[in-house]
């Protein structure tokens, strides 16, 4: 891989472009407890980048400062290059950016089909009074994005549990939703937050197979966080590695493989 | 016997195809559910389509003759690519989307396949995978375009693409394909199958247009099938059943077929389609059955009183009422009652609403389920045919519909019984030849034209009625001359809803012992309500609570197993469960899921050796086969009880 070129071409031939995201000096503290300090690293256009490191190491808060959810104390967000006033979680995914969650956060006792609807909801433009007309501007508003949601649940082929409530369905259906959800929202930016977790070996390929997809069928840029190591160095282009919030180790799967720090962190040292 | 005269107008698909855009012109053809939302192509738009494909299928050098694979599930796309390839002079030849890589490159490999139309990635990757030994195969055309984007696409094209190219070459092409069909004729052949293998490899058989139309034109006349009918198209395109019903019918009578939106839809959008022609094995109907007795088990006590109540009546009158006898006026008012509070809502739910004509055909079908059914006013008859009869062998005609017979010969067929029990048949439909196997067409048809079926049957005397009772090659005897069938017990076991399959040994033997295959759907709910956990299916499997009920469940079957003097020697003595499911990946079932006997004596040897020699368990390594083909290996203890037996009845003379 070149990492100095503005953009190159993968060895499956998907394009990978310059950064889209970088995160400068990021330092999150939690009154006295530092969760992340001075961590750098960029995500590219096209790329799966994953955040790897043992619990505890601040992938999810990183994810969290990312999304908008959590204010570092010290360092800048640049997006599509341009440095990004604190904001709200909201207003961020107005500006692409959608995420899932490590414990599914999806509405229980609705159906997958309005679950994932819900994603569109940035893009719903019709207000209270039109909604309430129906006809004219918010019908078409409607079908509008049932399409696009219909694509998506096409796309993850859970045609079937179209009308089931999600709080009915097996845990990885419900990851699945998850992903629709944030897939319906048309992101430019995919954030993953354990896709995989307590999922077993065939729903973890089904939904590797899904991200690989997502990442190539849309052209999605998708940051990821996963336990399963397997899975990350199968699927990801770039990896960055968090332990204790700092970072260790950052490049492609095979150069962080063979670092010494990450394998350090991941079995031990022996301390004296 | 002389050949019926098929009108030459309409001897051929593409014939019926240009018949259908003018007299059906703006009727459905094919609907499919995509994207929620069920679309449809009236038959002017479907002869435009197949006409596309079939100019681009030209542009890209297809020849009269050559062998086009489609593989995929049922889309309208796809049977449309089936009358493009014979628009083409070429022959169509579908096959099961679930094979695995190897029977996949087997069956291409084996009809010279120089065309394939593959329905998604999967199956392309399998034909990709298979190409190294494939010479003969010149392009692929492909339909879902996902994840197809960074094939080499030297020789890939998508569908759509074929098509623009044949709109856009349609000058120069049209008149090609014009001359093309112009050539066929009834006896040019109309499709090749493959047969599922229940023994050794699969054989391609040849079915000439006349087999086809005429098979669909006697089925069409004998069930009074309109245009106005409705089907569900939701088999395996590779089946001989599903070219004739979403093929060979549909285009004779010109009614619509509806493909599912994928396969785990079908219950619900067979229940928007409301098909009123529906066709399904018993497999399908005893799963219908076990679903709503687990969900009737969760519903509210008045429903469990009034689901009971109404079937007790059903059961009394509902037969009756279906074949046109007479009942009283009470118990028909009652029955009426019924209907609106239970039996319509049910039969809605279900998806049967509209059901005018329903077949189960393949294996027997349990005398409760077909009961059930029938009961509910659902007019489901059984058939008897073969993919080399192009299906039709014997059928039940309305108001003569018994569950232990297969019905009369239908229109046109002739049967016999030779002295060994086998049955022959000979008819229109008999197919032409197996593909490059003169050995084996020899053996099953002889030069007048009598197809040997491979199974043991007799005609009842009085009402001319054909019985099946089991594969000519299972029938056998035991140690003490006494006769063993053993598909006549495992139909019995099959009938109970958490025994999913089940195989029978006795052959030579001095008792009958089985192996059980429990319905994780079924038994896993039984195990919910009764707050049994496991991790597994071999966990469950194995559960002491499971053998004690598969137990009880096969003494009641040996208690009526020893009520029919013929077979009082079938029952079972001693029982396993299997730790796996037999699966067709592993080869132990077809991929119409019947049982492949001598492959599973093979593999199981070690377990039917402890069967038969006292052991309380025995210890097993079974080797697996994953979807992908990758293998693996299961290790197991399998458990071996012991059942009661009834004394057996003296034979009657």
């Amino acid at each position: 891989m070149n990492a100095t070129a503005e953009s190159y071409v993968t060895e499956d031939g998907r394009t990978i472009g310059a950064p889209v995201m970088e995160v400068k000096n990021i330092t999150l503290k939690f009154g006295g407890v530092t969760a992340i300090s001075n961590i750098s690293f960029d995500i590219r256009e096209g790329e799966i980048r994953a955040i790897i490191g043992p619990n505890g190491a601040g992938k999810s808060s990183m994810l969290n400062v990312i999304n908008g959810f959590y204010h570092p104390q010290e360092g800048e967000i640049w997006f599509h290059g341009e440095k990004r006033k604190p904001m709200k979680p909201y207003q961020i995914a107005q500006q692409g950016i959608a995420r899932t969650f490590q414990n599914i956060a999806l509405f229980k006792g609705m159906s997958t089909l309005d679950n994932i609807m819900t994603g569109r909801f940035t893009h719903m433009k019709t207000n209270m009074l039109k909604q309430a007309i129906w006809k004219g501007p918010a019908e078409r508003e409607e079908s509008l994005n049932r399409d696009i949601v219909e694509h998506v649940i096409d796309f993850l082929e859970i045609q079937a549990i179209r009308k089931t409530p999600v709080g009915r369905l097996p845990y990885g259906l419900q990851k699945r939703v998850e992903l629709g959800r944030a897939l319906a929202a048309q992101p430019k930016l995919l954030l993953l937050d354990e896709p995989m977790a307590g999922m077993n070996v065939e729903e973890k390929e089904d939904m590797s197979r899904f991200i690989l997809d997502v990442n190539d069928e849309f052209g999605t840029t998708i940051a990821l966080i996963e336990h399963d190591m397997g899975v990350v160095m199968d699927i990801s282009d770039r990896v960055v590695v968090l332990d204790y919030g700092k970072k260790i180790g950052d490049g492609t799967p095979d150069e962080v493989r063979n670092n010494q720090d990450v394998i350090d962190a991941y079995l031990g040292v022996a301390h004296d | 016997m002389t050949a019926t005269v098929i009108d030459s107008d309409l001897d051929t698909f593409p014939k019926l195809l240009a018949r259908n855009a003018v007299k059906f012109a703006n009727a459905p053809a094919y609907r499919e559910k995509e994207f929620g939302i069920w679309q449809s192509w009236t038959w002017s738009q479907a002869k435009d389509e197949i006409e596309a494909l079939a100019l681009g299928m030209l542009a890209l050098g297809l020849n009269a003759g050559d062998h086009v694979a489609i593989i995929g599930r049922n889309r309208p796309y796809l049977y449309w690519a089936m009358t493009a390839a014979q628009c083409c002079g070429a022959i169509p030849v579908p096959l099961y989307e679930d094979s695995s890589p190897e029977e996949m490159a087997y069956v291409l490999k084996h009809a010279g396949v120089r065309f394939v139309i593959a329905g998604d990635q999967e199956q392309v990757d399998k034909v990709l995978d298979a190409q190294d030994e494939l010479p003969t195969i010149d392009e692929i055309i492909y339909l879902d375009k996902r994840g197809m984007r960074k094939y080499d696409h030297k020789h890939l094209n998508a569908y759509e693409d074929v098509q623009a190219e044949g709109r856009a070459g349609h000058y120069r092409l049209e008149p090609i394909l014009k001359e093309r069909s112009a050539a066929l004729n009834a006896d040019s052949t109309c499709v090749m199958l493959y047969t599922s293998g229940t023994t050794g490899r699969p054989k391609g058989v040849v079915m000439s247009n006349r087999n086809i139309i005429w098979a669909s034109t006697s089925s069409s006349e004998f069930d009074a099938l309109t245009q106005t009918d409705s089907v569900m198209a939701y088999l395996p395109m590779a089946w001989v059943g599903d070219f004739i019903f979403s093929i060979g019918q549909c285009y004779w009578t010109g009614f619509c077929v509806s493909c599912p939106e994928s396969a785990e839809t079908m219950s619900t959008d067979l229940r928007e389609i409301g098909a009123t022609y529906f066709f399904a094995p018993p497999r399908f109907f005893e799963g219908v059955l076990t679903s709503v007795m687990i969900r009737m088990k969760d519903a509210s006590a008045l429903k469990q009183w009034m689901f009971k109540y109404f079937m007790d009546h059903a059961k009394k009158v509902g037969r009756p009422l279906l074949d046109g006898k007479s009942v009283g006026l009470l118990d028909r008012l009652k029955y009426m009652l019924g209907d609106i509070l239970m039996y319509g809502p049910l039969k809605n739910t279900i998806g049967m609403s509209r059901v005018r004509v329903g077949y189960t055909a393949g294996e027997a079908i349990g005398p409760e389920i077909f009961e059930f059914y029938r009961s509910l006013g659902i007019n489901l008859k059984q058939l008897y045919g073969q993919t080399e009869a192009s299906v039709y062998i014997a059928q039940q005609p309305d108001g003569e519909v018994r569950i232990d017979t297969v019905g009369v010969p239908s229109p046109g067929v002739e049967v016999r019984i030779d002295e060994s029990g086998e049955i022959f048949y000979r008819s229109e439909g008999a197919f032409v030849e197996y593909y490059n196997n003169p050995e084996s067409t020899a053996d099953t048809k002889d030069p007048e034209g009598w197809v040997a079926t491979g199974d043991a049957g007799f005609f009842e005397e009085g009402t001319g009625q054909l019985r099946i009772i089991d594969r000519a090659k299972d029938v056998g005897k035991m140690a003490d001359g006494s006769m063993f069938a053993p598909k006549f017990v495992e139909n019995k076991l099959k009938f109970f809803p958490d025994i999913l399959e089940t195989v029978v040994f006795g052959l030579g033997r001095e008792t009958c012992t089985a192996f059980i295959n429990i319905d994780l759907t079924a038994v896993g709910n039984w195990a919910e309500r009764n707050n049994i956990a496991y991790a597994s299916y071999q966990e469950l499997a194995g559960h002491p609570e499971v053998y004690k009920s598969i137990k009880s469940h096969i003494e009641e079957v040996n208690k009526s197993v020893a009520e029919d003097a013929m077979l009082s020697g079938c029952q079972i003595y001693r029982f396993l469960i299997l730790h796996k499911e037999l699966d067709p990946d592993d080869g132990e079932i077809t991929r119409t899921r019947k049982v492949r006997r001598r492959i599973i004596e093979d593999k199981y040897a070690d377990l039917i050796e402890g069967l038969y020699n006292g052991a309380t368990e025995v210890a097993t390594e079974t080797e697996v086969t994953y979807e992908d083909g990758r293998k693996g290996s299961i290790k197991a203890t399998v458990k071996i009880e012991d059942v009661k037996t009834v004394a057996r009845k003296a034979q009657a003379a």
